[in-house]
């Protein structure tokens, strides 16, 4: 059903629809409206769940590592300083092959201290083993988590999801979203069936400690669980078109790519500037298309490469630095593009919510024509 | 009642000869039972019974992080009262994980009402690292961070006193054990196990190698440290002492000489103001939980 509502209370509204039976949250702006919204489901009987209000973010992902041991499904949301926080257990999680479903409204980390958005948090685990999936819009922030849990839950996967979308850029604005009841859910997304789970009748031991011996083969499995995803992935996204006739089934999305000279990657609501940019410089006559990356762990190096083959240049919009290097995503595009004489420049912009317009993506379309780029973007004139 | 005779965490695992720990995690187990969750922090305890792919327990058993067993504990109740499962959930802590890096974890979880069994195995010091001092350190003691030297006798500031402070977030019991009393911290493990809300056990657990003694002489002087009254066993039952292991007192001193640690009060010379101000946090102890049996005079 249609419902005109903000991109938190979609989300939590789908959340209660997937039916975790522990939700375990602590409040952090920009994340706050979900886990309100999940609490008002419990505190009506909305929601059959144990909702755990704990003393910080760490305590969060911990009591969903120890409800997801003993055979629940689960969720978390946070960002920023909240996920910093989680830092250790989202290693852990991942590493203890528990499928946490957990939304990050993202958002910049301090200092100097920022509310608003960009997407360093998400990013800076990028190496925890957590899956990442990037939402444009509120529809697809909204259907992701469903499918979230179906590829996190698949017993060749079983692996923790970060559902990102950005920070009161989608988490507070008010969209149309098609809202799949909850008959709908159910028939998509089946009871959570745990591959092992703590049970006095069928002891296991869970988190021992490796060797050097062994260590090394339990990061291969974590690895190779990663690249299996995509696959369960392409699947649950395709069932889920199939069903319900939204296709996210690209780990990227190509958006006006056909004859593109010059292409720019970009995760994230920033797309949507993007495109609308893109028509109107189409309009004007110039070639641009747009790489899309929804899928950002694992990561479609192949379909990334395959896309910009044919392309002039590639600018890479990155709303993240790693510092003293390059933008994250910028490397990873980079890397797949490796033997080829395409020139692939990083532009850093919106950092700690600063508005990106079509005016910016024309800019830096025109800056990438011209072979300028590695930059931060559209800096104050005081700093140069 | 418990069955009392099975051995839920085996043998074979990779603690010292005459490790506290390791009798505490057996006694606990037996006072438990076979219907229980163990949920275990980072340290010695860990890591001498999981060795992937070895491990020494026979329940259910999870490690995830240093400081963060409480919350997982909290999360492993949570799910299985809503799956409505009947196990018992157990915590297994070290001294430092419980009154260090776990301290904001203990009290959310205590704060909350999560029904689980926090165990302390309180060993006094970070062993599994290296021996470095803890907020669990006596008075004195000299570890690896809080070495007596030239101008210093060792660790500076008494025990934090973690019992009274969570009986303070309302926890309907609290007490302390040791492994030289066997039964009686089976009975306290299975009382704790069947009372509703967060519980918690302080269990002494003496640890040859960091303490500096012989692994024969674990029971020896785990025994006197309740005897000189450094070491108090009581219950107490929503804030209030309920009951207290008595003693006839012996001097500090007594069981000072028997550990490295707390060698250097004697050697190269007797530091008498010191052994007075150990004997003056006995004392405290005695007046405090009554500790003393007052012998008729003769």
């Amino acid at each position: 059903m249609m419902e005109i509502t903000e991109g938190s209370h979609a989300i939590a509204k789908i959340v209660a629809r997937c039916r975790p039976q522990v939700v375990s949250a602590y409040p952090i702006t920009p994340q706050t409206h979900i886990v309100e919204a999940l609490a008002d489901y419990v505190a009506d009987c909305k929601l059959d769940a144990d909702y755990i209000t704990v003393e910080n973010e760490m305590s969060a992902l911990s009591a969903c590592i120890g409800a997801s041991a003993a055979g629940s499904r689960v969720y978390s949301a946070t960002t920023s300083q909240g996920l910093a926080l989680m830092f250790e257990a989202c290693f852990n999680a991942a590493g203890m092959r528990l499928p946490i479903i957990m939304s990050i409204a993202n958002r910049a980390l301090g200092a100097p201290l920022s509310i608003w958005n960009d997407q360093q948090d998400s990013i800076s685990l990028r190496d925890s083993g957590w899956l990442q999936f990037y939402a444009e819009d509120n529809q697809e922030a909204t259907d992701m988590h469903i499918i979230a849990y179906k590829v996190a839950e698949d017993h060749s996967v079983l692996l923790p999801v970060f559902v990102c979308f950005d920070g009161f850029i989608l988490s507070h604005t008010y969209e149309p979203v098609d809202m799949l009841p909850q008959e709908d859910v159910d028939k998509y997304l089946p009871k959570f069936t745990p591959y092992e789970k703590l049970d006095a009748e069928d002891p296991i031991s869970f988190g021992m400690y490796a060797t050097p011996e062994y260590y090394h083969e339990f990061r291969y499995e974590i690895d190779r669980a990663a690249k299996r995803a995509a696959d369960v992935y392409r699947k649950a996204a395709k069932d889920f078109a199939g069903m319900f006739g939204r296709d996210y089934s690209g780990l990227i999305e190509e958006y006006r790519m056909e004859d593109a000279e010059t292409a720019i990657v970009a995760m994230g609501s920033i797309c949507g500037t993007i495109k609308d940019a893109i028509d109107e410089m189409r309009d004007a006559g110039k070639k641009v298309g747009l790489v899309r990356i929804r899928v950002f762990r694992p990561f479609p190096d192949k379909e990334i490469a395959q896309a910009l083959a044919k392309t002039k240049r590639v600018a890479v919009l990155d709303k993240n630095i790693s510092l003293g290097s390059k933008g994250a995503v910028a490397l990873e595009v980079k890397d797949a593009m490796y033997g080829k004489t395409i020139p692939v420049l990083y532009y850093i912009l919106g950092l700690g919510g600063r508005d990106v317009r079509k005016r910016d993506i024309a800019a830096i379309v025109a800056l990438a024509e011209k072979g300028e780029g590695d930059m931060f973007y559209g800096l104050r004139k005081e700093v140069l | 009642m418990v069955d009392k005779s099975l051995e839920l965490f085996d043998s074979g695992h990779r603690a010292c000869g005459g490790c506290g720990a390791a009798l505490a995690a057996r006694l606990v187990l037996k006072g438990a039972g076979k219907n229980t969750i163990v949920v275990s922090s980072t340290g010695c305890m860990e890591v001498f019974s999981t060795p992937y792919p070895e491990t020494a327990w026979k329940v259910p058993w999870i490690h995830s992080l240093f400081e963060n067993a409480a919350a997982v504990a909290s999360g492993v109740e949570a799910s299985l009262k809503k799956q409505g499962r009947t196990e018992k959930v157990v915590i297994m802590g070290g001294d430092g994980a419980t009154f260090d890096i776990g301290m904001i974890c203990i009290s959310g979880a205590f704060e909350r009402g999560h029904d689980f069994t926090y165990i302390c195995y309180d060993n006094e010091a970070y062993m599994n690292t290296g021996i470095q001092r803890s907020g669990a350190t006596p008075y004195d003691a000299s570890t690896t961070t809080s070495p007596a030297g030239k101008c210093s006798f060792g660790n500076k500031r008494p025990k934090k006193d973690m019992p009274q402070i969570l009986a303070a977030h309302g926890a309907p019991y609290v007490a302390t054990a040791s492994v030289a009393y066997p039964a009686d911290l089976m009975q306290k493990v299975e009382k704790a196990i069947n009372t509703k809300g967060p519980c918690y056990l302080q269990v002494h657990a003496p640890c040859c190698t960091g303490w500096g003694f012989e692994g024969e002489q674990t029971i020896a002087i785990a025994k006197l440290a309740i005897e000189t009254g450094l070491w108090v066993n009581f219950e107490m039952i929503d804030g209030k002492v309920a009951k207290v292991k008595k003693v006839v007192r012996k001097p500090v001193e007594e069981y000072l000489k028997t550990q490295k640690r707390f060698r250097h009060l004697f050697k190269p010379k007797r530091q008498d103001a010191e052994i007075a101000a150990i004997q003056a946090i006995a004392d405290r102890n005695a007046e405090k939980y009554g500790i003393d049996i007052k012998l008729k005079k003769e």
